[in-house]
């Protein structure tokens, strides 16, 4: 199996990586620090994966993605599976009072995603298999208050998915969205934690579990189904009124 | 908490004492840039929280999460040797290593802890006789001090801050990762044999007898049995092996059920624990018997229920684990055997060994010659102390120690006693790091 995570040093790719690793998979990892993708390449190493490629690059800079893909197919021969795991969590009070951090927060969750997956489908589409995963959220199933500019940018990657996955269902490629609850990792350290948070490899694993199947929305762990099911049946005219 | 590790308190084991505000600031990365002179108050770094007393709290201070450092590193086969972060624990290291025909050199009596603190604790195990301790097989490790400083450690770079860190505590620094050599076995099986005995006199003499030719032993005392049947037990030796058929059910290791609730505080008392010492001592109806058993339940029967600390009730429990010198052990052992059955106070488990006199690298470390008995007692407020005080005068006298990592409650004046060593420790403590042990037992306050 050859793997393209972009993404590569978040906690719960990385975690998911883990698991194909145990299977001998191969590779090509995408990040923004060397020294961390090189902490999860020994890692994966380790675990017993086949050749591991690096590749650093900053996401939000959009006119790479093209070389991007072009250089894993290059490295890798050929791509069985992507996984799409970067991502901020913005500072929503910050991006209420600053045109540029909202902005600067969907080119990150949504726009990177959106090219990537453009980029990524007329390959996948050609190649007539194989499995492309994006991690959406359960922040993208109803805007809150609290956290609309990350859950509109989750939203919006999950709505492309969508979209994406009845064209590519034709060519037989799965299109799976993995939409996590609260994980608890570097991305909300800062949040208190409550018992509804998950560990990264609870996540990784379903994600793994999710890719060789070719599921279609995965939530994980699987209760937030039921959560974020209720969540939006409650009307607009109250759901507005709730501090979420 | 489960295996790996979502965590929702920051106790220890023990659940007592309990330790009010702590900070906690988790440790992702090994090679960032982590600026610990920066933090308000004292450090320590906490793993998955096994200790049983309060040796792994720090309260007012920061807790150094490490289990986000949880990556290996290297893995040469060739020469046995594992490099990993200091989060990994003992049972992903052996999820990685058993199927390759490796084993961990020594192992406690839980795979739920993490590298960094097994070598904190420097953890022995059931072949101390022929392993020694866990830090006997650290062949280095990379410590980060306050000051920024990152120090390589091993027997022969900054060897004192390597035995110093050994059994240190978590107070030396912050163990980044760590590399070990681990041991080639015949097979994940063990070849186990169970023998009843009838006295302490029968323990020792089987004890003399099995270090010889088994790699690991150790016995449970029933220690609520009194005058002639002071001291009976069972007593387990093992040695690895591939059996020539597989047990059925012998694949996965896995946990059985999770303690769902705590138990009422009243469900461990006398007469239950009378009650179950009695049946586990007769359910073995021939003095000996041999089974080939998978590594799991052999060396970590407690593992198979998670959470089983919750078997306490909310009070929680104390641990007591002492070690006296072989010359004057039977005395020591008897007399403190007599004064747990007279004093009505439940002792559910106790696992009695003897050790072997591989020394221990550790500046601080526990195991040493001699016979070891770890207790555990439901904590029943004053009662409970002031029994643990009096076998301490008994350990005391008989040129015996206690064991940090189990303790909540030795006096300091005891613990200098027993460890005049620390004054020699102390001076390599990063000046940035304590925890409530050691503001207890050395009557500092930190800030």
């Amino acid at each position: 199996m050859k793997l393209m995570i972009i993404g590569a040093t978040s906690a719960i790719a990385h975690e998911a990586a883990r698991q194909f690793a145990a299977d001998g998979a191969e590779f090509f990892l995408v990040g923004r620090d060397p020294d961390k993708l090189a902490a999860v390449q020994r890692d994966l190493d380790v675990r017993g994966a086949g050749r591991v490629v690096l590749h650093t690059l900053d996401l939000n800079d959009l006119a790479q993605h093209e070389a991007l893909i072009a250089a894993a197919y290059d490295a890798m021969g050929a791509l069985d599976a992507v996984l799409i795991a970067h991502g901020t969590l913005p500072d929503q009070a910050r991006a209420q009072a600053d045109v540029e951090a909202t902005l600067e927060a969907f080119t990150t969750n949504a726009l990177t995603y959106i090219s990537l997956l453009t980029l990524l489908a007329g390959r996948f589409e050609q190649q007539r298999r194989g499995c492309i995963a994006v991690i959406a959220s359960v922040a993208g199933d109803r805007g809150r208050g609290s956290n609309y500019v990350y859950g509109a940018a989750k939203g919006a990657v999950s709505l492309f998915a969508s979209g994406l996955r009845a064209r590519l269902s034709k060519a037989g490629v799965a299109v799976v969205t993995i939409k996590p609850g609260f994980v608890d990792t570097p991305m909300t350290a800062h949040l208190k934690k409550n018992p509804l948070f998950a560990s990264p490899a609870t996540v990784g694993r379903r994600i793994y579990v999710a890719m060789l199947k070719g599921e279609d929305v995965v939530y994980a762990p699987w209760f937030w189904r039921y959560i974020m099911w209720i969540i939006r049946l409650i009307p607009e005219r109250v759901f507005k009124r709730l501090s979420l | 908490m489960t295996a790996n590790g979502h965590r929702r308190a920051y106790q220890s084991w023990g659940r007592y004492p309990r330790v009010e505000q702590q900070n906690v600031r988790p440790v992702y990365w090994r090679n960032n840039d982590l600026d610990l002179a920066r933090i308000d108050g004292p450090v320590l770094p906490y793993g998955l929280g096994r200790s049983y007393g309060d040796s792994c709290l720090n309260g007012g201070g920061t807790l150094l999460d490490t289990s986000p450092l949880n990556r290996f590193i290297a893995f040469d086969e060739e020469a046995g040797l594992l490099r990993c972060e200091a989060g990994v624990t003992l049972a992903d290291i052996l999820k990685l290593i058993v199927p390759r025909g490796w084993f961990l050199p020594t192992t406690p009596g839980t795979k739920f802890v993490t590298i960094g603190g097994a070598i904190a604790n420097d953890v022995h195990g059931k072949n101390h006789h022929r392993a020694g301790t866990f830090g006997r097989h650290v062949t280095r490790f990379e410590l980060l001090r306050s000051d920024g400083e990152r120090l390589i450690c091993s027997p022969d770079e900054n060897a004192d801050l390597f035995r110093a860190t050994i059994g240190g505590l978590g107070l030396t620094g912050l163990i980044l990762w760590a590399e070990i050599r681990v041991q080639r076995v015949a097979g994940p099986f063990i070849a186990k044999e169970q023998i009843r005995f009838g006295s302490i006199d029968e323990f020792f003499e089987i004890s003399a007898e099995s270090d010889e030719r088994f790699e690991h032993t150790m016995a449970w005392v029933d220690c609520l049995a009194t005058g002639k049947h002071l001291g009976r037990g069972l007593f387990m030796r093992g040695n690895y092996t591939w059996p020539k058929r597989i047990p059925r059910k012998a694949a996965e290791p896995r946990s059985l059920f999770t303690m769902p609730v705590q138990l009422p505080a009243f469900a461990l008392n006398l007469a239950t624990v009378k009650a179950f010492n009695s049946l586990y001592y007769r359910s073995q109806l021939t003095r000996r018997t041999f089974q080939t058993v998978p590594y799991d339940p052999f060396f970590y029967p407690l593992d198979a229920i998670q959470e089983w600390h919750r078997l306490y009730g909310a009070p929680g429990f104390l641990q007591y684990q002492f070690v006296v010198p072989y010359a004057q052990d039977r005395t020591a052992i008897k007399d403190i055997l007599r004064q747990i059955s007279q004093s009505g106070v439940v002792s559910f488990l106790a696992v009695l060994k003897v050790f072997g006199d591989v020394p221990s690298p550790g500046m601080l470390s526990f195991p040493r010659p001699g016979v070891t008995l770890a207790l555990d007692f439901p904590f029943r407020g004053q009662r409970t102390l002031a029994l643990l005080d009096r076998l301490d005068e008994i350990v005391r006298a008989h040129g015996g120690v206690l064991y940090p990592a189990k303790d909540a409650r030795m006096s300091a004046e005891n613990f200098q006693a027993f460890y005049p060593q620390w004054r020699e420790f102390a001076r390599h403590i990063d000046p940035k790091f304590s925890s409530s042990f050691w503001r207890r037992v050395t009557q500092t306050t930190h800030e």
